[in-house]
């Protein structure tokens, strides 16, 4: 008897959870209007300007109107955001590289006065992901932003999400076509992988063996850059001299990417340059050839203000060069994009355009996976001139 | 006959057999890759896993009381991040006391293990994972977003860099320290004693409990030391150092023939169960094994050198009880 009422009371309160979850937008709305407000009042002038103060459509699926929040309301328009909550979720805590994202997110929303919310998992794990998702779900958010640590595996969860009338897109690492409306690339897969071949052209002196020290064997990114890298060798006949001799993987742990990089040296005695693009895979590869006073080059992607240390024209350093983008901007472009999504700019339809604030006019192309995205731009290369200007930015 | 009791001795020592299983995995990989011995590559080898080695040694003493510790590379984070931050911003540079703060932080982190385990009866493995969350999470806060690596640690990585001494002397010190310690010192013959029955140790007088507290204090100290090291030797701090790997340290001790029901493992078996998972970490990239499947090889080597291990264990015990009925 005891039993039954008890779990009659588990189920009720499991409702009530399921409940609250649904019109947890209403309440967090409610939440974060006085703390939009005095942002709404100073960014009126500016909202009034704006063309589409009446055309934005308020979100049907939330119902935000209940949510005393129409104070807020009454200044929206344009690209303000009042009342409207923007999540980000990132690959994992701990990491600057995605503190400066979430830093360059936060301004662009905030600044236009909507309200974010950061999810930072402790472990780089798509099923931590999942678990984030699911309580911005719950919370009732307007928008998505997610760099994904699985291709594929987030399907269920954002598509839940997306049904639930909240816009998705991601940033970093995308998720498949089905999961996502939009991707902000960072620099197109052809783009970087572009860059690294040519830099292995150069830094080989033309000809010669290569090896590529990568993250995880899944990951997204890094498998697709080592790809376009081999089909841009392929299809060209200036890369004819130039030998793949192997794809390691380091695990973005330092410890086991320095195994795979001493690994790589002495197996491959003939070896010109390493190319990693992987920030942790990078910087120990770099600290191996250094402390060996090695003649094998390195380039790849990394972090400044991490390579600062071997970047360097002469033999002592052994990185000429490297590349990377600005994750900061690159969170900016998502940020703009949740906006233009949330104010029905843009759909996620190849071929919509919106504008990023002062970076300018983009347009969505197609992603080569039946989806969309958005470039930033090259790769940004860094080298001995300018990395002492970088170093410390992040 | 004195034939057979050689033959006895040596297949009686787990340590010989170990050596054994060393010498036909060395074949094997030489066979795959005859460069694999040489100097460089043995200079990495210890360099590489000096902190698998070294808290190999700590993992001994806790697994002797009938222990574990799983919050031993969170314990290494914590403080490598702290020391990784301290030197990054300036405001402790001494390498000598970068590595005495990591091993009185590791030293607090391990008494607190021994505290919880010994006065209040909580078992070891629900301890250390309550720590495990603990120490890793602080390794996040202390770090705020930041790593330290490259230029940020550039004055202490010159001590683990590629060609210095510094690692290997720290490995040698702990080596002969823990095998005189556990084998001609009261205090070790107490841990042996405890871990084989408390019971009867608490009869005849040891006090079970700060020998408890002596070795997770010891194991903290050994985890806050390779704290230091790691960084040292990666130029790397991040928060999540070395995650996952208090694993390795426990397959070495396994490996090495460590009980996990106490009582039973020594500083030499410990040695060369750690120098199998080293010499497996560093020979399965260079024997052409697919980066892919290389932990899935790990995997499987480690289960068939304790399978061995124990089979042979079983030997030696009825010889040994044999020779009792007669």
């Amino acid at each position: 008897m005891k039993r039954k009422v008890v779990s009659i009371l588990l189920t009720a309160a499991m409702a009530a959870t399921l409940l609250a979850g649904c019109g947890g937008s209403g309440a967090a709305t409610e939440e974060a209007a006085p703390a939009a407000a005095p942002a709404a009042e100073e960014a009126a002038p500016a909202a009034e300007e704006a063309p589409k103060a009446e055309e934005a459509p308020a979100e049907e699926a939330a119902p935000a109107e209940e949510a005393g929040a129409e104070a807020a309301e009454a200044a929206t328009g344009g690209s303000d955001v009042s009342g409207k909550t923007f999540a980000i979720v990132v690959k994992s805590a701990g990491n600057p590289y995605f503190k400066k994202a979430i830093e360059g997110f936060t301004e662009v929303i905030e600044g236009n006065g909507g309200t974010v919310v950061v999810k930072e998992p402790s472990a780089a794990t798509v099923d931590a992901q999942i678990t984030e998702i699911q309580s911005l779900i719950s919370q009732g958010v307007d928008s998505i932003s997610v760099a994904a640590n699985d291709e594929n595996a987030l399907q269920a969860t954002l598509q839940e999400a997306m049904d639930a009338g909240i816009k998705v897109n991601c940033f970093d690492s995308k998720v498949n076509a089905d999961s996502r409306m939009t991707f902000c690339n960072q620099a197109g897969i052809t783009e970087v992988g572009q860059a690294l071949i040519d830099a292995v052209l150069d830094l080989s002196g033309g000809e010669g063996q290569y090896a590529i020290l990568s993250a995880t064997s899944q990951a997204t990114n890094q498998n697709s850059w080592i790809e376009a890298m081999k089909s841009i060798q392929e299809s060209d006949s200036k890369y004819a001299g130039l030998e793949l001799v192997e794809v390691a993987y380091g695990d973005d742990e330092p410890q086991k990417s320095t195994d795979q990089a001493q690994a790589l040296l002495s197996k491959y005695p003939d070896l010109k340059v390493i190319c990693a693009p992987t920030t942790v895979g990078i910087a120990a590869a770099a600290k191996v050839l250094q402390d060996q006073k090695s003649s094998v080059k390195l380039t790849g992607l990394g972090l400044p203000s991490e390579m600062a240390e071997y970047i360097g024209a002469d033999d002592a350093h052994s990185c000429p060069y490297m590349f990377l983008w600005n994750p900061s901007d690159l969170a900016k472009l998502a940020a703009y994009s949740s906006i233009a999504l949330v104010n029905g700019e843009i759909t996620g339809a190849v071929g919509d355009k919106f504008t990023a604030g002062d970076m300018g006019e983009y347009t969505l192309t197609d992603g080569g996976d039946g989806g969309s995205e958005i470039i930033l731009g090259p790769p940004f290369q860094f080298n001995p001139d300018n990395i002492a200007d970088w170093k410390d930015v992040y | 006959m004195e034939n057979k009791s050689l033959w006895k001795k040596i297949t009686g020592s787990r340590e010989a057999l170990l050596l054994a299983i060393l010498v036909v995995m060395g074949i094997f990989i030489t066979i795959l890759n005859p460069t694999f011995f040489s100097p460089v590559n043995i200079g990495q080898i210890f360099r590489n896993n000096a902190l698998t080695m070294i808290m190999a040694l700590g993992m001994l003493c806790v697994m002797l009381t009938a222990g574990i510790d799983i919050s031993i590379t969170s314990t290494l984070a914590f403080a490598g991040m702290t020391i990784g931050m301290l030197t990054k911003y300036n405001i402790v540079n001494s390498t000598l006391a970068l590595f005495l703060i990591a091993m009185v932080m590791g030293c607090f982190c391990g008494a607190m293990n021994g505290l919880i385990i010994a006065k209040g009866k909580v078992a070891p493995i629900i301890c250390t994972m309550g720590f495990m969350y603990i120490w890793r999470g602080m390794a996040y806060v202390v770090g705020n977003s930041q790593f330290a690596s490259g230029e940020d640690v550039r004055e202490f990585a010159e001590f683990g860099k590629d060609g210095t001494i510094g690692p290997y002397i720290i490995l040698i010190v702990c080596y002969a320290l823990f095998f005189w310690m556990l084998k001609w010192t009261k205090f070790g013959r107490k841990i042996y004693a405890v871990g084989s029955n408390a019971e009867a140790a608490r009869i005849s007088g040891i006090n079970v409990d700060n020998t408890l507290i002596s070795v997770y204090t010891i194991m903290g100290t050994l985890a806050g030391l390779a704290g230091a090291l790691s960084v040292s030797i990666y130029a790397s701090a991040q928060p999540n150092m070395q995650y996952g790997r208090e694993m390795d340290v426990i397959a070495a001790c396994v490996i090495g023939g460590v009980s996990m029901s106490g009582g039973r493992g020594s500083v030499a078996g410990t040695f060369l169960g750690a120098l199998i998972i080293s010499i497996i970490a560093k020979a399965l990239p260079l024997v052409n094994v697919p980066s892919i499947a290389q932990n899935t090889v790990k995997g499987v080597i480690i289960l068939v050198v304790v399978i061995f291990n124990v089979i042979t264990q079983r030997m030696v015990d009825r010889q040994n009880l044999e020779r009792r009925e007669m």
